[in-house]
């Protein structure tokens, strides 16, 4: 009887999305000034569930604060520990910022829709991102990396505020040394110690040639960035259903139950965040409710 | 002479004008090489020219006084450096320094407004592509002004 009841829950009953499950935080570490990264362990239980693709978010809970959507920033690929990278903007975030190895915290998920990975192979790929925008884009980059030979061109614009709020600086420069990824990098402000480029993200465009129906688009930032660099992208002809973006609204429930994200006729949560810019372009304009 | 229409020729601010325009404006072009470090223009002097960027890149700055020296762009190979050569009183707003070795191609502002006043068919030519280079920088700098990575 034990041994059947066993079976059920292992293979007819699926955990309830809305009770969070614990991971223990293994590490954190700051990676600006206000924004840090924990990386949390599984337990052997979670190891063999959880599984997330590129570009999902988890709903991470600080007990007794609340719950913040936050994307993985880690590599799909490792079973044994998964990263958030986290701006520390409000109550929840700040909670989690205090937070040390060994503390326990609430998980959600994966929630979402992913980067169209396994869609740009055989195709270039350019990823225009700025800001905390580069963290959900990074296990869209090391999935890249770890299929290179699929992928042909793989470009990386960065945009950050200042050089200071540039997120990954040693890994960046691991990426461009080891997976033949061309990275270009720019900072809104800048005193004259900086010697890298200065400008909005956009700008970067005019260094790179793009092969437009043979290339993918992978963008991912403040939305006022987005719009601008999709401007860019449709001026050299990189067609509309080529152009991803990861939209970013108020999410709660995260499975389309409360409706806080609602986007038209989408859920950011359960339909996005990761949309192709053919499918919301019509309501790409439209402010948040 | 032909190499130099020839590396206009291939700068994307110029590869697609008439072949009549650019032998006009062929002669009023030089090439020329800054290093690391050195001053281009002034802030205050008078925009003699405006560069073609082919390589290296180029830090404009103005003094923020109390702020500092405060980098508000930079240029590199592909881009334009300088619109003050055509918009009276011909005067430079910033100032522009080389940060690794530049090379260019410079062209004398006097001489191409000359032939622009000539030939207005090349005068609204360049017009329009100043234009475009004066809008896409105000966007930028709208973009910029929004502070848009900032949270609070």
């Amino acid at each position: 009887m034990n041994e059947i009841l066993e079976i059920e829950k292992k293979t007819l009953v699926k955990p309830d999305p809305m009770v969070p499950f614990l991971m223990k935080i293994r590490k954190t570490s700051w990676d600006t000034n206000d924004i840090f990264s924990l990386i949390l362990e599984h337990d052997d239980d979670n190891k063999k569930t959880f599984s997330f693709k590129p570009g999902q978010f988890n709903m991470v809970y600080a007990f007794g604060q609340g719950e913040a959507a936050i994307s993985i920033s880690s590599d799909s690929s490792k079973d044994t520990s998964i990263t958030h990278t986290i701006h520390k903007v409000g109550y929840v975030t700040s909670a989690l910022s205090q937070l040390k190895k060994g503390d326990v915290i609430g998980i959600r998920g994966p929630f979402g829709s992913s980067w169209p990975v396994e869609e740009a192979k055989g195709k270039d790929v350019v990823i225009v991102t700025g800001g905390i925008g580069l963290a959900p884009l990074r296990p869209a980059i090391y999935y890249i990396f770890k299929h290179r030979k699929n992928y042909g061109r793989v470009i990386l614009l960065y945009g950050a505020r200042t050089a200071r709020d540039l997120l990954y600086r040693v890994e960046l420069e691991e990426w461009t040394r080891k997976h033949k990824i061309e990275i270009l990098t720019t900072v809104d402000r800048s005193d004259s110690s900086w010697r890298g480029n200065v400008g909005v993200v956009t700008e970067l465009f005019s260094y790179i040639k793009l092969e437009p129906n043979s290339t993918f688009a992978m963008v991912c930032g403040p939305e006022v960035m987005m719009k601008y660099t999709i401007d860019e992208l449709k001026t050299r002809g990189v067609p509309k259903h080529n152009i991803y973006l990861s939209m970013e609204r108020n999410m709660k429930c995260a499975i389309g139950f409360c409706g806080h994200c609602q986007y038209s006729s989408n859920f950011v949560c359960k339909d996005g965040p990761v949309f192709s810019y053919s499918h919301v372009k019509r309501i790409f304009d439209v402010r948040e409710l | 002479m032909e190499d130099l229409s020839r590396i206009l020729r291939s700068h994307p601010f110029l590869q697609d004008l008439d072949e009549e325009y650019l032998n006009q404006i062929v002669g009023c072009a030089s090439n020329v090489v800054f290093h690391e470090d050195q001053s281009i223009f002034k802030e205050g002097d008078e925009a003699e020219k405006f560069y073609l960027i082919r390589n290296g890149k180029v830090a404009l700055e103005f003094n923020g006084r109390d702020k500092g020296r405060i980098r508000i762009l930079t240029i590199g190979p592909g881009q334009i450096l300088g619109w003050s050569w055509i918009i009276s009183p011909y005067r430079w707003h910033f100032d522009a320094h080389a940060i690794e070795e530049v090379r260019a191609i410079a062209l004398d502002g006097e001489c191409l407004r000359n032939k622009c006043e000539q030939d207005p068919n090349l005068g609204y030519e360049m017009l329009k592509r100043f234009a475009h280079i004066l809008e896409m920088r105000l966007n930028a700098t709208r973009m910029q002004l929004l502070d848009v990575y900032k949270r609070v």
